[in-house]
């Protein structure tokens, strides 16, 4: 809790107090934290003098802020039309086997969260997913396997 | 932008000022265009699309409550492409609405039904959504049903909560097919900053916000052999239950009501006018002695200025928004659970009755009473000192379901102990009232003069404008209060949540400085109240107001000091304002409460 | 593989002259750099259409201090990458687009409003904004950009939506009347540009409006950036002539199996292969590009795609990227998705067809904004030109 207070209060010494510094903290808070609790909510609102249902409200409207908990890397695999024609669905099962999740679970040690999302912009290059801010294209169930293995190899690395 | 502006509306010729929207030069000519996110208390939303309207030379439509009127328009409200769209529209709501119509507790008073019967909405409509959506029907609270199964998403509610009244408990969250109408985490309403004000039941067009009623309940009460009912009637409850029984507003029925209550059975029928008569004792004592305090005695540990604490919907909102205000309201309890309270002593005790066998009713124009008669303080009784609350539009559902012709009813009288009230006490009901009445007594104590205004009305606090300050100076004292000699006594009245929270900022950040804030928590006060009938409008309110300050002048007693039965009640039980017994049973203490 | 169009390069060759080319344009009057707009023919390739040089003119004649230029980079139609690409090669274009428009509207602060699926675009995109802040100072401009990013939200690439989103609100698109040009941004006169215009803008300052007019037809003037997807052998990004055929464009870029095109993305319209002949790319004629955020967008499916399955993932897209304030669209998409289920399903007789073809009719002419006004045209283009594809 006092933790969240800090990174909220530092977001807002940062941006500023405005409401049109609400984007910009809420998405420092899901850099830092993946996700936006409660907690982080109620003090953003705090800070900003407004109410916590709209920072709620304002939150829910955006798919890449979040306010359930998920993993280091959210890997978000293009769902929309020139993707899927070019295999998006193999992509996914793909993920899910090397992964050991279903689609819109987190892995247990907490590291991957698998999800779809809208265009991601790639349409010549598909099928493409994010992996945080990352883009990948072309994808192949064989280089999706190989991009998560480096992932994996980073944080053994880190560790 | 005041110049006028000339139009055609299906035909007709208008001319209306700039900036004015096509729905409203319609309604200047009597084209009713239908709506139902659009509400006069509100800002233009836009976003249900019913009042779509043709513009000849225009392909797509337009919404009528959102579109500035412009020279030379033509606008067909009734064309083929408007009746099929609307049409249209109305059939995608009922879409997404569980048109369970028996069994809803709105049936015969919601916009929805009326809209789709006025478009025959038959069978061969879209597909039913809701069968395909998993909703919630939150009725965890004591003064709030919540059903987002009925929700037809025009967000009137969330203007209400948001903008009205400055709230915050509702917000539209999540989008598309998901999106809806949710409070913070989209938690139980009781357990956010939901003030149970019922601004939002008085303007949700359908049955997805509704009060909970305790119909049931006061009926088996009525039935019992065993139980002794005490009924309540709250100020504003008798200026605006014949709205809700077919009569326009402003109509004065408190005697029908009176013969109407006994008609369904209760065994006392009394005032909360009565207690609010004692509340002007007790608070405006309080005033005196916080004065007292910090004024003569500099004592530190007092705080002014006292705010007032007869609106339960205010004590919520401070309590979740400004907590480090709370030692600034007083701690005289309300109208209505000063009643509970004595109800179940002094009255118990004078009539013979068991209070266990005490069925403790009040009606009120408020559904924010009914969170309020459940806090765990009010049970200084030994019991639940107010057992059940009914809005105004409950007890015309009562009188309704009794079969009883209200309109033909002959006027009657309230019992006495605690029936007996004061001009002072009737005007509890608009906004300002309390403050008129706590300065007619406490003007009256210190100077041993009445207040200098012709009539006993102080017209400077009255009226519907959002903050009224006030200042009287205070001359020529009774010895006891020589430390008030030329005092300005500054006072500010706030209806309104939004108003209520910018009087607050203004004293926390040393912008006002008040002795005295009356604050009712709904716009106009409680004539205004989210137990009222509905609809609610400026116009209607007004209307009501005017019958409150009627009352008030055709009561032979002006002062709440003056009512016979407060001062035999003192005489006889509570011996002194501020006293032992008062403290215990008159008085009470708040809680701060989370932030969402 | 034919090459009937041709392949032009105004937008992409990377001329590093920003300076000379800005300093050329402020010293001239700011009407006669209007007017070089107007005169060109360009109009917003963000696909509504709005002619840029009136725009601008607009906003400058608003009697306000504060004023801003917002460069809209929400790209968010499938098959559009055009920004993406123009951002990440020719960005000192789109910022010489502001920086004009800031000095001849009375703007000091600009923002790019950047989606969030971008935001590795971001590091480059600063370093940019900071040395053209420095060549902003030589020239003496009081101007500077900020990248406000996006959170993953369609509908924020409409104009009102996008400042609702950076006022700290919900995405949802704003009453219209007042336009931006009076009340836009924190409600002060703002143009707001797609990013291909700004790019343009600059194409118009170096070479004049003559050029510019020269290439196009009859209202649609100039060079388009094309995002070409789906099967094709060649996907990718081209900057083409406006008005050409559309069949000139399938030779040039189907795999000879064309069955039909998507022009603008999920809100444009789909063209079967009997009327490629008939069709031509631009503002007129039946065809235009989306009326939301990005126009160019090209997707084309060969025989071998079920037109059911491409309308039901487009509906899928709506449904969830409707902002969700007004009926027609909140509902309507999903009946419209819910109800080509329930006939292909055999629930609801294929009549019912007809009665979506006239929901999706209601719902261009009552929605609130491009986003629910748009979903009829691929809907309908689509159900009116592969029925039995949407029955059997």
């Amino acid at each position: 809790m006092a933790e969240v207070k800090q990174l909220v209060k530092g977001l807002a010494d940062l941006h500023g107090r405005s409401m049109e510094s609400l984007l910009p903290i809420l998405q420092g808070i899901v850099h830092q934290e993946q996700h936006i609790s409660e907690d982080a909510m109620v003090e953003v609102a705090r800070e900003l003098n407004i109410s916590a249902a709209q920072v709620y409200g304002t939150a829910t409207f955006y798919s890449f802020l979040h306010t359930k908990p998920l993993g280091k890397y959210v890997i978000r695999v293009c769902k929309t039309i020139t993707c899927m024609m070019h295999g998006k669905n193999q992509i996914i099962e793909e993920l899910e086997t090397v992964l050991k999740i279903n689609l819109g679970e987190t892995t247990h040690d907490r590291k991957f969260t698998l999800l779809e999302t809208n265009c991601l912009g790639q349409c010549h290059k598909g099928p493409a997913m994010l992996i945080n801010d990352e883009p990948y294209t072309e994808l192949t169930p064989e280089k999706v396997r190989e991009i998560i293995m480096e992932y994996k190899q980073k944080e053994i690395n880190a560790n | 932008m005041s110049d006028k502006i000339n139009l055609k509306i299906d035909n007709i010729a208008v001319s209306i000022h700039g900036g004015a929207t096509i729905l409203e030069a319609a309604k200047k000519i009597n084209v009713r265009i239908p709506t139902l996110c659009h509400h006069e208390d509100l800002c233009v939303a836009g976003n249900c699309r019913v009042c779509v309207v043709e513009q000849v030379g225009s392909d797509r439509l337009i919404p009528a409550c959102a579109m500035p009127v412009a020279e030379g328009m033509e606008i067909q409200t009734n064309s083929m492409k408007v009746r099929n769209a609307r049409k249209q529209i109305v059939e995608l709501l009922v879409s997404e609405h569980r048109a369970d119509c028996t069994r809803c507790y709105k049936n015969g008073k919601c916009e929805l039904q009326e809209l789709s019967s006025e478009y025959i909405v038959g069978e061969g409509g879209f597909i039913d959504l809701i069968a395909y959506k998993g909703f919630t029907i939150d009725n965890f609270s004591p003064s709030i049903i919540k059903d987002d199964s009925k929700c037809i998403r025009c967000q009137r509610c969330v203007r209400t909560c948001d903008q009205l009244q400055s709230i915050g408990a509702l917000t539209v969250a999540h989008k598309g097919e998901h999106m809806k109408v949710s409070s913070f985490f989209d938690k139980p309403m009781f357990e956010v900053v939901c003030t149970n004000c019922g601004q939002c039941v008085n303007r949700c067009p359908t049955g997805a916000l509704t009060e909970k009623t305790y119909l049931d309940e006061v009926w088996s009460a009525l039935n019992s052999d065993t139980k002794h009912t005490v009924v309540q009637t709250a100020p504003a409850v008798r200026i605006a239950l014949g709205e809700a029984l077919g009569m326009p507003p402003g109509e004065i029925v408190t005697g029908k009501m009176v013969s109407a209550l006994r008609r369904l059975g209760f065994s006392s029928v009394l005032d909360t006018d009565f207690t609010a008569d004692l509340t002007i004792i007790e608070e405006g004592n309080e005033l005196l002695q916080r004065l007292k305090k910090v004024v003569k005695e500099k004592d530190d540990s007092v705080k002014l200025p006292m705010t007032t604490s007869c609106s339960p919907g205010w004590v919520k909102f401070i309590e979740h928004a400004f907590p480090e205000y709370l030692p600034n309201v007083s701690t005289a309890k309300s109208p209505q659970q000063m009643f509970g309270a004595l109800a179940k002593t002094f009255y118990a005790k004078k009539m013979k009755i068991d209070p266990q066998d005490m069925v403790s009713i009040s009606i009120m124009p408020c559904t924010a009473k009914k969170y309020e008669a459940d806090r765990p303080e009010m049970r200084s009784s030994g019991f639940k000192d107010v057992d059940y609350v009914l809005t105004t539009r409950e007890l015309a559902l009562m009188i309704k379901q009794a079969g009883i012709d209200f309109a033909s009813l002959p006027d009657d009288e309230y019992d006495s102990l605690m029936g007996e009230s004061s001009g002072a006490a009737v005007i509890f009901g608009a906004t300002g009232g309390v403050m008129e009445a706590a300065l007619r007594t406490a003007y009256e104590v210190v100077t041993g003069r009445e207040v200098p205004f012709e009539g006993l009305n102080i017209t400077p606090v009255r009226g519907m404008e959002n903050i009224r300050e006030t200042s009287i100076k205070i001359e020529n004292v009774l010895p006891e209060w020589d430390f008030l000699e030329g005092v300005e006594l500054k006072t500010c009245v706030a209806h309104g949540l939004t108003n209520a929270k910018h009087v607050m900022e203004a004293v926390r950040d040393g912008k006002a400085e008040y002795h005295f804030i009356e604050i009712m928590a709904c716009p106009g006060g409680c004539l205004g109240g989210g137990g009222q009938p509905i609809p609610t409008s400026p116009a209607i309110r007004q209307k009501r107001s005017e019958a409150i300050y009627r009352e008030d002048e055709l009561k032979p007693i002006r002062k709440s000091h003056e009512n016979p039965e407060v001062v035999h009640l003192y005489e006889e039980f509570l011996k002194e304002p501020l006293g032992k017994v008062s403290h215990k049973l008159l008085h009470t203490h708040y809680t701060e409460r989370n932030r969402y | 593989m034919n090459k009937n169009l041709q392949r032009l390069d105004l937008i992409f060759k990377n001329e590093y002259d920003t300076d000379i080319i800005l300093k050329k344009t402020f010293a001239k009057k700011n009407d006669e750099v209007i007017n070089d707009l107007i005169s060109s023919g360009l109009k917003g390739r963000g696909g509504a259409g709005f002619p840029t040089g009136l725009k601008w003119k607009l906003a400058a004649e608003a009697q306000v201090d504060e004023k801003f230029v917002i460069c809209n980079a929400d790209e968010g139609e499938p098959g559009t990458f055009k920004d993406r690409e123009i951002l990440s090669s020719v960005p000192h274009k789109v910022l010489s687009g502001m920086a004009v428009c800031a000095k001849i509207i009375g703007a000091q602060k600009g923002y790019i409003y950047l989606r969030s699926e971008y935001t590795f675009l971001k590091p480059q995109l600063l370093k940019v904004i900071e040395e053209f802040h420095q060549l902003l100072d030589t020239l003496k401009l009081n101007f500077r950009v900020e990248i406000f990013m996006g959170s993953g939200a369609y509908i924020c690439g409409e104009e009102s939506a996008l400042f609702e989103s950076m006022e700290g609100k919900r995405g949802e698109p704003r009453n219209k009347p007042p336009f931006p040009t009076d009340f836009g941004y924190k409600g002060k006169p703002t143009v707001i540009n797609n990013v291909e215009t700004l790019a343009h803008t600059y194409s118009i300052f170096k070479y004049g409006p003559d050029k510019f007019k020269d290439l196009g037809i009859q209202d649609s003037r100039g060079s388009k950036v094309f995002s070409v997807s789906g099967d094709t052998p060649i996907p990718g990004i081209y900057e083409l002539e406006f008005g050409m055929s559309l069949q000139k464009f399938v030779d040039d870029f189907g795999d000879g199996d064309s069955k039909a095109v998507q022009v603008g993305g999920a809100s444009g319209f789909c063209v079967p292969r009997k009327r490629f002949g008939k069709t031509v790319i631009g503002y007129q004629g039946k065809l235009r590009g989306t009326s939301l955020p990005t126009g160019g967008s090209m997707m084309i499916f060969n025989s071998s795609r079920s037109m059911y399955n491409v309308l039901h993932n487009y509906l899928d897209f709506f449904v969830e990227e409707s902002c969700g304030q007004c009926t027609p669209c909140r509902v309507g998409t999903q009946q419209l998705l819910i109800g080509i289920q329930a006939v292909k399903k055999g629930e609801q007789p294929s009549a019912y067809l007809d009665k979506l073809l006239d929901l999706a009719e209601a719902m261009r002419v009552t929605a609130k904004c491009g986003l629910g006004q748009s979903v009829a045209n691929s809907f309908s283009s689509i159900v009116e030109n592969f029925r039995e594809e949407m029955i059997y």
